[in-house]
């Protein structure tokens, strides 16, 4: 099993004429990924690619093709209302590619979400790959192998940098999944790793964080208390100036919190094993040992 | 986006604040005139988008014409932290009998507004947390109601205990700040310190406020407050290409695609010994107009002693990314080794595309840092 998705997983697409969504959308139906339709308001009735049928709303798709996740691709200002209307027509599990949203936007809609129980993940993420199962984004299906190893981070790139070395020593991945780039987002590191931790594919976990914020300390002080599991991390941004945003609106040091030593050192005291170069995670992988609980 | 105090104040007033009169002035004889008009003693205070202006000696009192035109004289020019003085700020001095800090700020980890409230105004709010944590007072917005009147009373009280007027207009500015913050799109809103007058009214003297880059395109007014002059000019180059560019100070630029790999690039850059002139995240498209742009930006640069590309072909054909770093590199004089790593999707057919020009190949990302740093130290 992977995270996220399951063998019961039917994928809508919101946006999917659109030019990232209709290129995208066909990167997903290579990999096998079962979509079973489309949304673009005024679209009603047509096929995407003779295929795939493409309805007005969130909520005709869902009655019509019984989908349970989306998949999000449209412009920045119309991001946060595509995530409730996916909410409000009951689906499970919502990933929003969509780069750029106002950060006010998502946490107006985050308790939309917690009260119907959908899972957001992103904005600003590549989504996830689920190797030999579904993809639901943009992380390219070229790089991937099926497998044991958890994959989470920040960003997208250096996910498929990391993936691809995995991949090339022989470690295969059980799910691949980019969180987003950006300061609010709807599956934070702590929940991606307590779902990995719960997922009997996975048999260790590869934490791929940034600087800004503390989400991988909070990860860190869950995974010294909860996860046995082999983890190893990486932090991108150790030579980053504070005050600057570096590309990601998340990845900035503000006010001398969220620097990459200070991630480093609370990963380094949950004894998880950080890479000091990304080429470094194979080998820190291989050696890494099952983690036995403090209690 | 950062904007300064003087534009801050201007949001607060908008959003029903009270905030005292003031005039900006650019040079000595209009800061006069402003004091004249305004009424004396004055603060003049230095426009810079940095804290700590006060320790460096941008903010004075001016009891005088000629104290006014000593300070501003001494202020007009400074340098704070990197940051040179071109505005002042002329306002009334006030008569402080209390002063408070007022914050929020988007909290990440609650994936609220946070709103902060202290006794201990005045000072930075991060040294109060430093020093005197229980001192501030905080509250995560519920998005769906907002900041209740019980909630801004409640916060009102806990820095006037017992004097329930004040309790009142504090609560009232934090209500208030609350309207502003979410209307304009901030990230962050402080007004340090918010003051009450021996009278007993209330007085927002400072403003700092940050806005979300991301809400600009439904935030028609905010272009206009950006200070270009204040800004890089490399770095305001990449933004209006639509690029994302941080200036350092090292010898190596990158091009990279994506935000990650590129932090990433530059630590290793570091890790290995060399230092990165920058960072810059290409986006996803291999466009030769945008690594043109790029290219132009990091060669504007003179410490610039090689250039690295490090690009991860997910989806785009690595040949593509070639054949346009190749296009744009031809029409432009580079006078600066550059070497290129390319992986994914036709990795092999770039490098032979590039086995044929004075590129230099690079299989990974390790090799590619080391080369462009030896190269970066013959041309040095």
């Amino acid at each position: 099993m992977a995270i996220f998705v399951h063998k019961d997983t039917r994928v809508l697409v919101q946006g999917i004429t659109g030019r990232d969504g209709s290129f995208h959308t066909r990167g997903m139906l290579a990999y096998g990924t079962p979509i079973v339709a489309g949304v673009t308001p005024g679209k009603h009735g047509q096929r995407f690619d003779d295929r795939v049928p493409v309805f007005n709303t969130v909520a005709d798709a869902v009655a019509a093709t019984g989908a349970n996740t989306s998949v999000i691709f449209v412009p920045p200002a119309f991001a946060a209302g595509a995530v409730l209307e996916a909410a409000d027509a009951g689906l499970e599990l919502v990933v929003c590619i969509t780069e750029g949203v106002p950060t006010l936007d998502m946490v107006r809609a985050l308790p939309f979400l917690q009260e119907r129980g959908v899972r957001l993940i992103g904005p600003n993420s590549p989504g996830l790959l689920a190797p030999g199962l579904a993809k639901l984004g943009i992380m390219p299906a070229s790089i991937v192998k099926p497998g044991h190893v958890g994959v989470i981070s920040r960003s997208g790139t250096l996910t498929y940098e990391v993936v691809w070395q995995l991949t090339n020593a022989g470690l295969g991945q059980s799910t691949c999944l980019g969180i987003g780039g950006d300061p609010v987002i709807g599956t934070t590191f702590l929940d991606a790793v307590e779902a990995f931790a719960g997922d009997p594919q996975t048999e260790a976990l590869v934490l791929i964080g940034e600087i800004g914020g503390d989400a991988e300390e909070q990860a860190a002080a869950y995974i010294r208390e909860h996860v046995t599991i082999p983890v190893v991390a990486f932090i991108a941004g150790r030579t980053a100036p504070p005050g600057k945003r570096m590309g990601h609106a998340g990845a900035i040091v503000t006010g001398g919190s969220g620097t990459a030593a200070d991630k480093i050192a609370a990963l380094e005291a949950a004894e998880i094993p950080v890479a000091a170069r990304a080429a470094d995670i194979v080998d820190l992988l291989r050696s890494a040992r099952p983690r036995r609980r403090d209690s | 986006m950062n904007i300064h105090e003087y534009q801050g104040r201007e949001i607060l007033r908008r959003h029903g604040l009270p905030v005292p009169p003031g005039a900006v002035a650019a040079t000595v004889d209009a800061a006069v005139a402003a004091a004249a008009e305004l009424g004396l003693p004055v603060m003049v205070k230095a426009q810079v988008l940095t804290g700590g202006r006060g320790k460096a000696g941008g903010v004075k009192f001016c009891a005088t014409a000629a104290e006014v035109r000593r300070h501003a004289g001494a202020i007009l020019g400074l340098d704070i932290k990197g940051h040179r003085v071109r505005q002042i700020l002329v306002t009334p001095a006030a008569e402080i009998a209390a002063e408070y800090y007022l914050g929020m700020l988007v909290d990440r980890g609650s994936r609220r507004v946070l709103v902060m409230a202290s006794a201990e105004g005045g000072i930075e709010i991060e040294q109060v947390a430093r020093d005197n944590p229980q001192a501030i007072h905080k509250l995560a917005v519920d998005p769906r109601f907002g900041l209740l009147d019980h909630q801004a009373l409640h916060l009102g009280l806990h820095l006037c205990p017992g004097d329930l007027p004040r309790a009142r207009q504090l609560g009232a500015a934090l209500q208030k700040l609350y309207a502003a913050f979410l209307a304009e799109d901030a990230s962050l809103a402080e007004i340090n310190p918010f003051i009450f007058t021996p009278a007993g009214d209330g007085l927002a003297i400072d403003a700092k406020i940050n806005l979300d880059d991301n809400a600009l395109f439904r935030q028609p007014r905010h272009d206009a407050l950006r200070d270009r002059d204040a800004e890089d000019p490399a770095e305001r180059q990449a933004r209006e290409a639509d690029l994302s560019f941080v200036k350092l100070q090292g010898n190596v630029g990158c091009l990279v695609n994506g935000a990650g790999l590129a932090m990433a690039t530059m630590d290793l850059v570091q890790y290995y010994g060399g230092r990165p002139a920058n960072f810059l995240d290409i986006g996803g498209s291999s466009r030769p107009e945008k690594v043109v742009s790029a290219l132009r930006i990091i060669l504007a640069d003179s410490a610039v002693k090689a250039i690295l590309f490090n690009i991860f072909g997910g989806i785009t054909r690595c040949d593509d990314v070639a054949r346009g770093i190749i296009q744009a590199a031809g029409e432009l004089d580079i006078r600066v080794p550059i070497v290129v790593r390319l992986t994914g999707t036709n990795e092999v057919e770039a490098r032979e595309l590039l086995a044929a020009t004075e590129l230099v190949p690079a299989a990974t990302m390790d090799e590619a840092v080391q080369k462009a740093i030896a190269l970066a130290g013959q041309a040095a």
